[in-house]
């Protein structure tokens, strides 16, 4: 898939979190977005995501302008997966309902096909056992995993996932990661802004480096950690691979 | 003795509890029994009048029950015009919550039907009072489910948004359920403040449970005798309310 950034700018107050940025990417599999805190990678994804509009510029998804109005933005939503740091899921809803309510609400599918998809999907996640749990009795990685099936059970053009792992302990951590290698090993796009550098250097197709206002570089992820060309990604590579 | 101390390190047995509260039952029947039971001998007489308490208290649970319905329509509908962007519903929201609660009930029945009603030429009574005290009461619900509303986090707005619901369906199917477990203690006990306001209806003639107790007042001359059962009467509405309150509170709870 590719995505286009053409002279974007998104500011909060005075703070310009994306100054002009021009940018485009190709790519198989995953686009890694990694980069130092409050440097935009977040701001970035929520912008591909359809959440927010950026105060000027155009954005492209496989060649297609991101209209400006809220309904035909809804309607761009209802195409993608979207899946945040925490509390994505809905805490009344069992895990099974959390999958169900987008099928069944926004995309039409009657109660019992909706049900069964859900049901497919936490199958496949070793989640059918606590289909019935409310969040509140599953473990953060078990939330994180419903939180993918949910947007994964829509069938989306692809998944955008926001620090996925960053709330997580390292043992749950390695459990959504091997289903995000997973999805990537079955050809479902992905655009990803992780902090876990292992995994976007071993998953990722692509990785950009997202620091002040703007993305600094863009490679493969081989090149990009054994050879950063720009000094910015050598010192910011350099610092968190210390130890 | 020690059983009648209930500490956190050393909690007093259950039969202990149960014990104490027939026990202090008993002491405080006999010592009003013993200070007033001379000089109170009109029981009979109230009696009588057993079928004007009877119409009272059901009628004082009809309009509890309907100003129930309407106040939480009106407070619905207060806190979510108090969280529109159309700046004019926004304020008038505001106008109507901070008002009614800056002013007392009392004056808002005399102001209400005395002063605006009878302006209108509008005399029913009952349906005046009803929408008097359903307003009332309005305006504290439209807090309750206010603050409520938002209690729910950011993040929920944001995963409905991502799945694309649209702003009706967030309310529908993930706002409003989470509000109701989180708002239905606090309602259950407005509820009950609801059933205990409704007697000032009494001062504009609509004969509910209190304004009954007036009028067996002033037919028999015996104040305690028909006193009495007007707290009695109230206490057997509120108290299964403000325990099941407690019950709700308890339940609630749950991790996000």
């Amino acid at each position: 898939m590719k995505v286009e950034l053409r002279n974007v700018t998104k500011a909060f107050g005075t703070n310009r979190v994306l100054d002009d940025v021009s940018f485009e990417a190709e790519f198989a599999h995953v686009l890694a977005l990694i980069g130092p805190s409050g440097g935009g990678k977040s701001t970035l994804l929520r912008l591909l995501a359809g959440l927010d509009r950026p105060d000027s510029g155009t954005i492209l998804v496989d060649g297609i302008a991101l209209e400006r109005s809220e309904e035909s933005l809804r309607l761009y939503r209802r195409t993608i997966g979207t899946v945040f740091q925490a509390y994505n899921l809905f805490p009344h809803l069992s895990a099974r309902d959390n999958v169900v309510l987008p099928l069944v609400e926004v995309h039409g599918l009657s109660k019992a096909a909706a049900a069964a998809r859900a049901d497919d999907v936490l199958q496949r996640f070793q989640l059918i056992a606590h289909a019935d749990k409310q969040p509140g009795l599953l473990s953060g990685g078990q939330r994180q995993r419903v939180a993918i099936a949910r947007a994964l059970a829509i069938e989306p053009k692809f998944l955008l996932l926001d620090e996925p792992t960053s709330a997580l302990d390292p043992e749950m951590t390695a459990e959504v990661l091997d289903v995000i290698a997973e999805l990537r090993t079955l050809g479902q796009p992905i655009i990803l802004v992780t902090h876990e550098m292992g995994f976007a250097r071993q998953s990722a197709d692509l990785v950009a480096f997202v620091a002040d206002g703007g993305i600094r570089e863009c490679a493969p992820a081989g090149t990009f950690f054994s050879n950063p060309t720009t000094p910015e990604t050598r010192k910011f590579l350099e610092k968190i691979l210390k130890y | 003795m020690e059983f009648l101390f209930d500490r956190i390190d050393k909690p007093s047995p259950a039969w202990a509890k149960v014990v104490t509260a027939c026990g202090l039952l008993a002491l405080y029947s006999a010592l009003c029994f013993w200070i007033f039971s001379s000089s109170i001998q009109n029981w009979e007489k109230v009696w009588g009048y057993r079928a004007v308490f009877f119409n009272g208290w059901m009628l004082t649970i009809g309009i509890s029950a309907v100003a129930l319905v309407l106040s939480t329509v009106f407070g619905v509908a207060a806190a979510l015009a108090r969280r529109n962007s159309f700046l004019p519903l926004r304020y008038t929201a505001i106008f109507y919550v901070e008002t009614v609660r800056g002013v007392p009930l009392l004056f808002l029945v005399m102001f209400g039907y005395y002063g605006l009603a009878t302006l209108l030429h509008w005399n029913d009574r009952l349906p005046v009072g009803i929408l008097i005290l359903s307003l009332f009461s309005g305006a504290y619900i439209a807090e309750v489910i206010r603050s409520g509303i938002e209690s729910v986090g950011r993040s929920q707005w944001d995963s409905a948004r991502a799945i694309g619901l649209t702003p009706a369906q967030t309310y529908r199917f993930v706002i409003f359920p989470q509000v109701l477990r989180q708002t239905l203690p606090p309602l259950a006990g407005q509820f009950a403040s609801l059933i205990k306001d409704s007697s000032l209806l009494s001062i504009i003639g609509i004969p509910e449970l209190t304004f009954a107790a007036q009028q067996v007042n002033s037919a028999t001359y015996s104040t305690f005798e028909a006193y009495l059962p007007l707290g009695v009467c109230y206490l057997v509405l509120t108290l299964p309310i403000s325990l099941w309150t407690k019950s709700l509170e308890r339940r609630v709870s749950y991790e996000s």
